[in-house]
């Protein structure tokens, strides 16, 4: 006994990388990044927001994609429908406080996910992307058919929320709605490094090596997935929400196929299964989008494939992941 | 002594094939028993069987007193019977100390947590640093399992069996593809194994049956045809016709 303990007490502690450490800095290059965009495009800011939105879709799709390795072409369906969620209590049951919409997201996002997750989850592989795009199908037919709650194919309009904590108003530059996109961005991320990293969160990487041993060891596969999917649809609800909020409509395209295969192309350009990989994927594609589209109109959709393709067959790991196996071996060698 | 694990008269036939006939077996905490029968004798569908994979078609399981039969197969791990893989199904991505993590996590009811980490549970990281010296893994308990010796990732697939404390523990083939040059290491692992646990070994190394377990029982063709001593084992006329063949000379060393 006397000799176990002493090896353990040999063992190097520098072997356990400091995560404080490095989650400041995350945070830290995350609020940069988000000061130099609001002084770069002061008059984009509108943008800039949707780009927050959509960062907290990849970072919920990336929590079942890349931790859970569940294949799914229908995540958009948590994003809509914590968008209408939202949408709905603010025009039609008065709920307009923006801090109690971003809730009412999360909520109407996190059943939407175990509802899909149910559905989800009961197939595998090419089985399982099928049940995906049905279930974003039946959202967004679902959507389209209640129009009077949802407005339809004309869209939820006249969302108008309060003043955040009653003095921030949300003025037409956006500048508001980009402080407390944010705000919320920032909130979530922190909240998903302790989720990545908490027992949970090993067991859900457990669970996309090999949920066969996971299950030998006497957790449910099934009940963790379907725990992730609720989490993970209250992190897009409050993306959904935000984009509410910012854009005061809610559209059909919100609830999209199209917006759930863009959703994973992100998180596929940044890296699977690093948090900092789908936010560097979404900031990327939609930066890239929005310049190569105001260039080259007709062919923007052409130069975009073609980054895609470049980034898949030379940087299969995204494009965090390439980057920190480079900069591993780099450290290694040295 | 009160049986820990019980088997008895379980079936199975696929179609009109019987697999599993009739089969008995009851373990006492302690037991060091090697199952062996040549290929096809229905070795893996008993071991479906008793790990929940497979529905009997009759007969019982008993773990500990209790019936579990009608149990599903995580059920069975919580109750105490783990099984180790003949083909080594870890998480090539993860460290050895996380994959022990897990277990014990899993085990103490906290696998669920959603904050916190086991680096700052005192209890969790003893328990893993004790276990992987134990094993002589404490070394690279940090590295990542892709990059370890496969006679290593064997040894950890020893001791995230043992991290869920189980009272009874299968081990298919836990020497199977390891370099003669590692096997000593396997055995050492499989002669620290805790004293009270039941052991279970589906093997076809002869030798490395022949010095762990205390008790043979050989399958052919889905039916016990032998269950008794090492020693006996070569000599019985069945078995030799069954299984043994070539190894019918070899004498049970110590």
């Amino acid at each position: 006994m006397a000799a176990i303990e002493t090896s353990a007490a040999a063992k190097p502690e520098t072997a356990r990388p400091n995560w404080l450490l490095r989650d400041l800095t995350g945070l830290a290059i995350i609020l940069i990044v988000a000061v130099i965009g609001y002084f770069l495009f002061p008059n984009n800011l509108a943008l800039l927001t949707r780009i927050l939105g959509i960062a907290l879709l990849v970072l919920s799709l990336d929590l079942v994609t890349g931790y859970c390795g569940v294949a799914t072409l229908g995540h958009a369906a948590l994003f809509g429908a914590g968008a209408y969620a939202s949408g709905i209590a603010a025009v039609h049951f008065g709920i307009t406080d923006p801090i109690a919409m971003v809730g009412v997201g999360a909520i109407g996002g996190a059943v939407a996910g175990l509802l899909s997750g149910i559905v989800i989850l009961r197939g595998h592989g090419l089985a399982q992307l099928v049940l995906s795009i049905a279930v974003i199908h039946l959202f967004h037919e679902a959507a389209n058919k209640a129009s009077s709650y949802t407005g339809g194919s004309d869209g939820l309009a006249g969302i108008s929320p309060d003043p955040v904590f009653g003095l921030f108003g949300f003025d037409l530059w956006g500048r508001t709605a980009y402080g407390f996109g944010v705000a919320l961005l920032v909130i979530v991320f922190i909240l998903l490094r302790f989720l990545v990293r908490s027992p949970f969160g090993m067991l859900c990487r457990g669970i996309r090596e090999d949920p066969i041993r996971v299950s030998a060891m006497g957790a449910s596969v099934q009940g963790t997935l379907i725990k992730m999917y609720v989490i993970s649809g209250a992190v897009a609800g409050v993306g959904g929400a935000l984009n509410a909020i910012s854009t005061q409509v809610v559209g059909l395209d919100s609830l999209s196929f199209t917006t759930s295969a863009e959703a994973l192309v992100m998180l596929v350009l940044g890296g699977t299964g690093s948090l900092y990989g789908a936010l560097i994927g979404t900031v990327t594609f939609m930066w890239f989008e929005d310049v190569v589209s105001a260039a080259n109109p007709f062919h923007w959709l052409t130069i975009v494939g073609a980054l895609l393709i470049a980034v898949v067959l030379f940087a299969p790991k995204g494009l965090y992941g390439t980057a920190a196996s480079l900069l591993d071996r780099y450290r290694g060698r040295s | 002594m009160s049986a820990v694990f019980q088997v008895e008269k379980l079936q199975k036939s696929f179609g009109g094939l019987a697999v599993t006939q009739d089969v008995s077996i009851t373990m006492q905490p302690g037991d060091r028993v090697a199952l062996i029968g040549p290929n096809g004798a229905g070795k893996t569908t008993f071991v479906n069987l008793v790990t929940g994979h497979l529905k009997p078609d009759a007969g019982k399981v008993m773990l500990g007193g209790e019936d579990v039969t009608a149990q599903g197969p995580t059920r069975r791990v919580r109750q105490g019977l783990v099984r180790s893989f003949q083909v080594t199904r870890l998480f090539s991505e993860m460290t050895p100390e996380e994959h022990i993590a897990i277990a014990i996590l899993q085990r103490t009811g906290r696998s669920g947590r959603v904050f916190g980490n086991f680096h700052a549970m005192p209890d969790v990281m003893k328990e893993t640093d004790a276990l992987l010296a134990t094993l002589g893994l404490d070394h690279i308990a940090t590295r990542k399992v892709s990059e370890i010796a496969y006679g290593q990732q064997r040894l950890l697939e020893i001791a995230l069996a043992l991290a869920l404390k189980p009272k009874v523990l299968l081990l298919d083939e836990p020497a199977a593809g390891v370099p003669q040059s590692d096997t000593p290491r396997i055995e050492a692992a499989l002669a620290g194994l805790p004293p009270d646990l039941a052991v279970l070994m589906i093997e076809h190394d002869m030798d490395l049956v022949f010095r762990f377990a205390k008790r043979v029982i050989v399958l052919a063709a889905g039916a016990i045809i032998f269950d008794g001593s090492p020693q006996d084992v070569t000599s019985d006329a069945r078995v030799r016709e069954a299984y043994l063949g070539n190894y019918a000379n070899a004498s049970p060393a110590a």
